[in-house]
């Protein structure tokens, strides 16, 4: 079978920034995709050019079996894309936005009245259906938008950073909502700043930098990569590190690494919380000091140190950059 | 569904979108109803006693009704512009893209709209005019012309503006951007004044923009031209209708192709 979603050498320049160099990706059908990076690392100029908002400069991309560059209209029929900001009319109501996007998509007039009242109760909207959007929360926008993505059924789906700017509780709501769609059989890519996000939603993982695909595989792959949990421990009196490291040798399963200014001692381990409580039964013994401790679990700033060597945060690039003109 | 149906059923869902915003932002319901209706009294009483009758011919006050018309017309074409950079700025300009519908739609649909917008505006107007004295002294026919013409010439204006609303994409820069050339346009013209007070350059530009040229007719379709007072022997004001016509095909042909090209290429974020 085909994949569902396959790029080839996508380049994409804004003047002298870089948006994509030379992006390659494929997407089975049926699985879940998470594009995860940094602000700035491709992510969104990605999406941008699977669904027809952006040309390339060069490379090539299928969607659904559908040359993207070629037949962009033919395209648009068989994909639903939900952005970063919801893309929804603040003046109309739930019903009227999910109507109109309906016959938008030329189902007509009552199948999308239909669509959108089925719509509106799969997320949870029916009792805001009649309210102007204007009045809806950040995360009742979003489910709003998603749904939009939805109204035709298309077998390949989109979802540019879905939870970006949405409280922990309305994240995991659209986690759910996410989870209950992927089991129907859509093909899903999704892009994350989160390294949870795509652990929880994702089939594989692809880590991108610069505009490249850096890094890929399934969440386990890339974690044991990282080197899994981590034990972090920040003392009183950075004069102890030294000692705080000799206690824990034989305890990691990696080089510990000690930062001074932040009196911080990092653990990778795999034991998890057994690790914890020995080492601070060792450290207590030792006369060691301790402020904070704690197991952490990898980020996406340990993926990016591990795979890149610099921290995510620090990839140069804003979201002008990335977002820009086209 | 051929492309054309498609291309028109898009349109109206589209302009049935905008229309319904009219009823829910109570500055637009300002905007379209309150203002045109202040304008007419405004320059009626403020105006049209302080100006007192100059050579125009006939009663001032009915003189200034069919340039506050144009005037109010071509004002209300920069709202398709702002319109349109604002729906680039809030992101369902992205929706509609990512969607299988037809590309004219989107700029199509904002023009027509505005048409609407035009018509419950000259609606008003007239209506007020009416009130304060303002008669129509031609034809039926003749007078339904003459509100053709006013809004064939905002839509056509409408189109520029969809342009310059697509390329700056921030809706406040295109109200003031376009207040800067509106302004001129419509008060170095025969709308307030009679071209023959105006001084030497100004008269020139006068003669021959286009704002004067559907003023004129208005005014002459309406029957509120006075024979002893004949507009000025130029030709853009001896054939107005033909001339504005001229103007409304030429900024048709420019501008529409423009409009849809730059909302093709237009990326909101």
């Amino acid at each position: 079978m085909p994949p569902a979603i396959r790029a080839e050498r996508l380049v994409k320049k804004y003047g002298e920034v870089t948006a994509l160099d030379g992006l390659d990706l494929e997407v089975e059908e049926g699985t879940v995709m998470g594009l995860l990076g940094p602000n700035g690392a491709g992510k969104t100029t990605t999406v941008r050019v699977l669904t027809t908002l952006l040309k390339p400069d060069s490379g090539h991309a299928e969607v659904a079996g559908v040359d993207v560059l070629r037949r962009p209209k033919e395209l648009r029929r068989r994909i639903g894309v939900s952005g970063q900001y919801a893309a929804v009319d603040e003046h109309l109501t739930g019903l009227e936005n999910l109507d109109m996007v309906g016959r938008l998509y030329h189902l007509g007039a009552a199948a999308s009245r239909a669509r959108a009242r089925e719509l509106l109760e799969q997320f949870d909207l029916t009792k805001a259906a009649d309210r102007q959007v204007k009045g809806y929360s950040g995360g009742m926008r979003r489910r709003l938008d998603l749904a939009g993505a939805l109204v035709a059924r298309p077998p390949v789906l989109f979802l540019d950073e879905p939870t970006t700017g949405l409280d922990p509780r309305g994240r995991v709501g659209m986690w759910d909502v996410i989870e209950e769609l992927v089991r129907g059989g859509t093909t899903l890519l999704l892009t994350t700043q989160y390294l949870e996000e795509a652990d929880r939603l994702a089939d594989r993982i692809a880590v991108i930098d610069h505009g490249r695909v850096i890094a890929l595989g399934t969440a386990d792959e890339l974690k044991s990569h990282v080197g899994g949990e981590r034990i972090e421990i920040v003392l009183h009196d950075p004069a102890q590190l030294a000692t705080a490291r000799e206690q824990a040798v034989g305890l990691g399963i990696g080089e510990s690494t000690v930062d001074e200014r932040d009196r911080r001692l990092t653990i990778p381990v795999d034991g998890g919380s057994d690790d914890l409580v020995e080492l601070l039964h060792r450290l207590g013994r030792a006369g060691v000091g301790i402020s904070e401790a704690g197991l952490r679990r990898p980020t996406l700033d340990d993926v990016f140190l591990a795979l890149t060597g610099h921290a995510a945060a620090e990839v140069e690039t804003g979201d002008d950059d990335e977002d820009g003109a086209a | 569904m051929s492309a054309i149906s498609e291309a028109v059923s898009d349109s109206w869902v589209i302009t049935g979108r905008n229309l319904r915003k009219i009823k829910r932002v109570p500055d637009l319901l300002v905007f379209t109803i309150l203002s045109p209706i202040m304008f007419v009294l405004l320059f009626a009483y403020v105006f049209g006693n302080a100006i007192g009758s100059q050579d125009t011919g006939v009663d001032y006050q009915e003189f200034l009704i069919a340039g506050i018309f144009a005037q109010t017309v071509v004002f209300g074409a920069t709202f398709t512009g702002y319109s349109l950079a604002e729906d680039l700025q809030k992101g369902i300009i992205d929706r509609f893209r990512s969607l299988p519908m037809s590309p004219s739609s989107v700029v199509v649909g904002r023009t027509i709209s505005d048409i609407g917008i035009n018509v419950i505006s000259l609606a008003v107007m007239a209506l007020t005019g009416l009130v304060v004295g303002w008669r129509i002294r031609s034809s039926v026919l003749e007078a339904i012309g003459g509100f053709l013409l006013l809004l064939a010439f905002s839509f056509a204006i409408s189109w520029i503006m969809a342009s310059v609303g697509l390329l700056v994409r921030a809706p406040e820069v295109v109200n003031n951007a376009s207040f800067i050339v509106i302004f001129p346009l419509t008060f170095i013209a025969n709308t307030f004044v009679s071209i023959s007070n105006l001084p030497g350059p100004l008269a020139t530009f006068a003669n021959w923009n286009p704002v004067s040229s559907v003023t004129q007719a208005a005014r002459e379709l309406f029957g509120n031209t006075d024979p002893r007072a004949p507009a000025p022997d130029v030709w853009s004001l001896q054939h107005p209708v033909l001339y504005t016509l001229i103007w409304v095909v030429i900024i048709l042909t420019v501008f529409v192709p423009l409009s849809i090209r730059l909302y093709q290429r237009a990326a909101s974020r």
